[in-house]
């Protein structure tokens, strides 16, 4: 589904990737860890496309598609999806009006009939179980005046309804309680089929005991150093990074 | 006040003017014997000793009338029927049918406006008849706001001062029913100089909603130079729209005084879309406590238009509040300027002003002037400004793309969303729907690729 080969980018002068390679097939959940600044969330812009970096080498596959050469939204069409970190507040743009619109270019990019408002109204519903919404939540401006736990759960939702093949979760535990991390994390597992990935992007283990992951990767200085199964995750919990950062400069990158 | 020097020069316009003067006169009868006469004989020699301003002028500084005053424009004093096919493009809307004045070139045309008002409750008229009627009236309120003796844009008004409408809001009375003027600068014909002179006074706890709503048919050129004076007595409430899309060749330069009284409430939006040099100005005396007064503004200008909103908030006595929210959207190589000033007099203490002007640049050759001017003299106040000029932000817009909405449809919903916080402050629905639906349109062209 993805195959990400030994890619650079960098904004202004500063490099943040440097040789990332990493393969996701249909069915897997791959996590990546790694401490703050290692560029875990420049990765995912730069898959979702933002324009701020510039790829200096390296290429993207995704869906048999050069991923580098798509605009955003036709990267969405393809079917990837961005859970942000920090998403934003749009004041001023109905979250409901929003979510209709996105899902309509989806459907049309796709090919698929769009919805009108009543359809889409009553398919909202059903999706909004999923993640346990509140309907107040809907018809307000797009994530503004959100709680952190709101904007998260509005990003399952938003997930929920444009059916990505693959979704990249930036921290979307962050900050969460318990409660609302099995919210999110039920979300994630019930959309997760065959022909579905996900990649999620965490700082801590304990979303990993909610959505078990096949891989487990270690991204630090825009490289991932270290790759292992669903136990790696355990390790980095009860070790922090230290031993990877030692390991890392014994070898001498 | 000095008069400045006379000017060494005369401009082609003002050449035209001085010359029309005369045939005008001999439109006016008898009425030529009266007081006003005088006012307007003393504005054309004001007129003639000012000259039009130039940039050097402060309050020019940014709007160049170079070009326009640099041109031969008929002075329209009389009516010229319009074709049936114009008629047919006069805005129906729900709301506002039911009370219309069309004014063709300046002129009331009686044929197509209708009001179906009480009369008890309410003067309608056009200006020149009720100088007739109800004399008294008129002179007592006048050319008594829009006093500005170095103004000659004013002066020139004020010198041909015959159409117009004339509203009187009788105490009590409260108009539900809004009054809409649809003005027509029709140039097919002739380049014309278009100068309503309207009137408002609105008694004592009264209430009205106005409408205006300019646009200009044909490819000469033309120049709309309206003086509007308003009257809000104590507890009266005004809600006042003015919509301008005029074609490229027409200017508009509008002068709107306003005064209020104690716990009066005035609130005008002022949305400009087109034309090629507009100039709105929007002065409001504050002169009672417990006054309220909104000034709301949107424009959106494309190609080489010109947009300049220049706005007076001048606080006169304590315990008033006035809102000022103007927001631009600039595309091609226009050009704006807001000048916002904010007057708190050393009486006007525990004021409450708030000024916001936002703009948002869609090409790297449109660009906007904005300059906030706040001068208070009273030391309890609150007041606040604020104003910025961008781009489209970059990471909203990013967001709508993750989200497969293609980057223009993306862009239309931002800037839409950016001038709907003045849109919603429309209160007559089908009013706020058509605006809405005509800038929605505008963004989608402007947003296109
Ligand atoms: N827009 C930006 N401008 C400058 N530096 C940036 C920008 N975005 C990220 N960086 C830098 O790139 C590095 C990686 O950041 P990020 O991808 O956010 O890391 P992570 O998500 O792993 O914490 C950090 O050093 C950060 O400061
Ligand atoms: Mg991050």
């Amino acid at each position: 589904m993805l195959q990400i080969n030994n890619l650079y980018a960098r904004i202004g002068e500063k490099q943040i990737l440097n040789g990332i390679n990493l393969e996701v097939n249909a069915g897997e959940v791959h996590a990546i860890m790694g401490p703050n600044g290692s560029g875990k969330s420049t990765l995912a812009a730069v898959l979702a496309g933002r324009a701020d970096y510039e790829i200096t080498s390296g290429s993207v596959n995704f869906m048999g598609k050069d991923l580098l050469e798509l605009a955003p939204e036709e990267r969405a069409g393809e079917g990837l999806f961005l859970a942000f970190q920090y998403p934003i507040e749009i004041p001023g743009v109905s979250n409901t009006n929003f979510l209709r619109t996105a899902y309509n270019a989806i459907r049309k990019y796709r090919g698929l009939e769009t919805l009108d408002a009543a359809k889409f109204l009553k398919l909202m519903r059903e999706k909004m179980k999923l993640v346990n919404i509140d309907q107040a939540l809907l018809s307000r401006s797009l994530n503004e005046g959100f709680s952190g736990g709101e904007k998260k759960r509005n990003e399952i939702f938003q997930m929920a309804l444009l059916e990505p093949k693959l979704s990249i979760l930036d921290e979307t535990d962050s900050g969460l309680d318990i409660d609302a991390l099995r919210i999110v994390s039920q979300g994630v597992n019930a959309l997760k089929t065959k022909e579905t990935a996900t990649i999620v992007v965490t700082h801590y283990q304990r979303l990993l005991d909610y959505i078990i992951p096949d891989h487990v990767h270690v991204l630090y200085k825009g490289r991932i150093v270290k790759s292992g199964g669903k136990e790696l995750a355990l390790e980095l919990e009860e070790k922090g990074y230290d031993w990877i950062k030692e390991e890392v400069a014994a070898v001498g990158v | 006040m000095a008069i400045a020097n006379k000017n060494t020069e005369q401009t082609a316009l003002l050449k035209a003017v001085l010359q029309q003067f005369t045939t005008f006169e001999a439109t006016l009868n008898g009425q030529a014997q009266l007081p006003l006469h005088t006012l307007r004989k003393q504005a054309l020699k004001r007129l003639e000793q000012l000259g039009f301003p130039t940039i050097k002028h402060e309050e020019w500084k940014y709007t160049n009338l170079k070009n326009l005053v640099n041109k031969e424009l008929l002075v329209q004093d009389e009516l010229v029927q319009p074709s049936e096919e114009t008629a047919k493009k006069l805005l129906q809307l729900t709301d506002l049918q039911d009370n219309l004045l069309v004014f063709v070139n300046g002129v009331l045309d009686k044929k197509l406006s209708k009001i179906s008002l009480d009369s008890s409750q309410i003067i309608v008229e056009n200006l020149a008849d009720a100088c007739k009627k109800y004399p008294e009236l008129v002179e007592k309120y006048l050319a008594k706001l829009a006093t500005d003796e170095n103004n000659a844009l004013l002066a020139m008004n004020t010198a041909f001062i015959k159409q117009g409408v004339f509203i009187y809001v009788k105490a009590k009375a409260v108009i539900e029913q809004p009054i809409f003027i649809q003005y027509l600068t029709d140039t097919t014909t002739n380049s014309v100089l278009v100068q309503p002179r309207h009137l408002i006074v609105l008694e004592r706890s009264s209430q009205l909603t106005l409408v205006e709503k300019y646009r200009s048919i044909g490819n000469g050129l033309g120049l709309n130079n309206a003086v509007t004076e308003i009257y809000v007595s104590p507890n009266a409430t005004f809600d006042h729209y003015k919509l301008q899309n005029d074609t490229a060749t027409v200017s508009h330069i509008g002068m709107t005084e306003v005064h209020q009284q104690k716990d009066s409430r005035y609130h005008n939006t002022t949305v400009t879309l087109n034309g090629d040099l507009v100039r709105n100005n929007l002065h409001i005396a504050i002169d009672g406590e417990n006054c309220e007064s909104y000034m709301n503004g949107l424009y959106a200008p494309t190609g080489s238009t010109h947009i300049d909103n220049h706005t007076l908030a001048d606080h006169r006595k304590p315990h008033s509040y006035s809102n000022e929210l103007y927001k631009g959207i600039l595309d091609g190589k226009s050009t704006g300027v807001f000048n916002g000033k904010i007057y708190v007099q050393q009486a006007a203490q525990k004021t409450n002003a708030f000024q916001s002007n936002r703009n948002i640049l869609l090409s790297p050759t449109a660009s906007v002037n904005t300059k906030p001017q706040l001068e208070i003299w009273a030391d309890d106040v609150k007041c606040s400004h604020g104003c910025t000029t961008g781009a489209l932000d970059e990471e909203p817009l990013f967001y709508l793309r993750s989200r497969g909405i293609p980057a223009s449809e993306a862009r239309a919903l931002l800037l839409f969303a950016f001038a709907e916080d003045v849109l919603q402050r429309i209160k007559v629905p089908s009013l706020r729907a058509y605006v809405e639906d005509v800038i929605g349109r505008r963004l989608n062209v402007m947003s296109g690729e």
